[in-house]
């Protein structure tokens, strides 16, 4: 990692700090609406639903969902993974959806299917920059 | 409809339409030459000087003026909606605005891209600090031949759409492909050809993908009544949508149908005061096959779920029922990065009947209908040369 790392790599901004600062420390974190309710991703400092600035920041819980995925053969310059490898549409448990990269199986149509179980697992790009990560669920 | 829509529909027609001088590969030309020669082109047939030009609708540049400033042309009336590849359909909605707003009477809307020999192109987009490079870039997404999988992952899983049913599209786009001189890819392809052809993004592979190609293309929208004493038969835009839903992949509210077009086309046909069955001919974004697929959904061509066996047998193909992408699509005939406006040129040709051997017999009614971004944006037109 660190000194290696040549892909595409986040830069924080003010709203999204804390979201990487909280994947440092392993932690996957989600906005919650203290007014509507509704939780979200990606970070942003009004609700997106109805504008309150009455959020907070949660831990989600790490399961999901695969919603949906795709298993690209042509990866972006400099990322670090050999192709092919499994890109997906991760529903939280909580409700909000991300896009993450798919680990710890087969990148092949007939090992993967919408909806199976997944956990996150966090995996350091440089010492600044962790990203979350999906694995099939072990007790799944 | 609403009195307001009722006022919009046919006020306004497209007056003249035109490629660049040649399209594919063109090393030999800026992508501001292929809008200037796009230009001329579309002024040309529209039988108008630049001079006439008091409006100008571009897309894709850093900066809206640099178009205008190159074609030399002072517009009085700026669009620089930028949507992704259907932005050219919007911009026919927006000069519709403009012109019944009084603001002006002759809109250029003007596309030129290098996409293949990238000559003169804007600088990438996302910066490290974007929300694409935190939320997406970083897990190794490729833009389009990736986030345009995810929907037909999930359309696969939930209605059992499958891959042959995608290569249907593309296997019927080619033979329209095969008759347009113009179309970059013309040789004739088999479904097994698609399904064997390399993997891009698993479900796409190669041949379920958009070309990538130099070209230009413009077309002439003005008022109803000045179009009448142009020369060639006026094209009235009898109906027109548009939406935008998100900008990343990630945040598409649902994976299993098109929100973004279903809104777009809903307006676009209670406007114009028809239904999917009045419509002759369809000119639908295809920048991979699943495109149109959703778009038969999401406009009303067909129900929920049932995109994959509505293309099914060649329907879509030279002599099917369904006579789609008939200038060979972004699929076999250009595909430069946005390819909106090249649904307009073609549905106009087609209505006018100047289609040669790929002509649709008794074309009175057209629907052109785009993609922009990534499934994020939508707009929807339908024409005719009768009001």
């Amino acid at each position: 990692m660190a000194d290696t790392y040549s892909g595409p790599l986040p830069k924080p901004t003010p709203e999204t700090r804390p979201f990487w600062d909280a994947a440092k420390q392993r932690r996957l974190t989600i906005q919650a609406c203290d007014d509507c309710g509704t939780r979200y991703f990606y970070p942003r400092p009004l609700c997106p639903a109805c504008l309150s600035r009455r959020v907070r920041w949660i831990d989600a819980s790490g399961r999901a969902r695969l919603h949906t995925f795709v298993i690209n053969h042509r990866p972006p310059r400099g990322f670090p993974v050999a192709a092919p490898f499994v890109i997906g549409i991760v529903e939280l448990e909580e409700g909000p959806r991300m896009m993450s990269h798919i680990v710890g199986v087969a990148p092949d149509p007939a090992a993967l299917r919408c909806d199976m179980a997944l956990e996150v697992v966090f995996e350091d790009l440089t010492a600044e920059i962790t990203v979350p990560k999906f694995r099939p669920r072990s007790d799944a | 409809m609403s009195a307001d829509l009722r006022r919009l529909r046919g006020s306004v027609a497209i007056a003249g339409v035109g490629e660049s001088d040649a399209l594919g590969k063109r090393p030999d030309a800026s992508a501001l030459q292929l809008h200037m020669e796009a230009t001329f082109n579309a002024l040309a047939d529209a039988g108008l000087s630049k001079r006439d030009v008091d409006a100008v609708f571009t897309s894709g540049r850093n900066m809206a003026n640099d178009v205008p400033e190159y074609l030399g042309i002072r517009p009085r009336f700026i669009g620089g909606t930028q949507v992704g590849g259907c932005s050219f359909i919007l911009h026919v909605e927006h000069a519709m605005a403009a012109i019944n707003a009084g603001l002006c009477e002759v809109a250029l809307i003007t596309h030129g891209e290098s996409g293949y020999s990238r000559i003169s192109m804007p600088a990438p987009r996302w910066g490290d600090d974007s929300t694409n490079t935190q939320f997406e870039l970083v897990h190794g997404s490729a833009g389009p031949p990736t986030g345009y999988g995810f929907l037909a992952t999930r359309h696969m899983h939930e209605y059992g759409t499958t891959k042959t049913q995608m290569a249907e599209v593309a296997v019927a786009t080619r033979k329209w492909a095969a008759l347009n001189p113009k179309a970059f890819a013309r040789d004739p392809i088999t479904i097994d050809d698609v399904l064997s052809s390399r993997l891009i993004a698993w479900p796409f592979n190669l041949l379920d993908c958009c070309l990538v190609t130099d070209a230009g293309g413009a077309c002439i929208v003005t008022s109803a009544e000045r179009a009448r004493d142009l020369p060639k038969a006026p094209v009235y835009v009898l109906g027109t949508g548009e939406c935008a839903t998100h900008q990343m992949v990630s945040q598409m509210p649902a994976f299993n149908r098109w929100d973004a077009a279903i809104v777009s086309g809903e307006r676009a046909f209670r406007m114009a005061g028809v239904t999917p069955a009045d419509i002759d001919v369809a000119q639908f974004y295809d920048a991979f096959t699943i495109v149109p697929i959703l778009a038969l959904e999401a406009l009303g061509f067909c129900k929920p779920g049932e995109g994959g066996p509505f293309v099914t047998g060649q329907r879509t193909a030279p002599g099917g029922e369904f006579p789609m992408n008939t200038n060979g699509g972004g699929l076999s005939y250009t595909h430069t990065g946005m390819y909106g406006i090249f649904t307009i040129i073609e549905a106009v040709r087609q209505l006018r009947g100047e289609c040669g051997p790929r002509q649709v017999a008794d074309a009175r009614l057209a629907i052109c209908h785009g993609t922009g971004g990534i499934w994020s944006a939508a707009a929807t037109l339908i024409a005719s040369t009768e009001r």
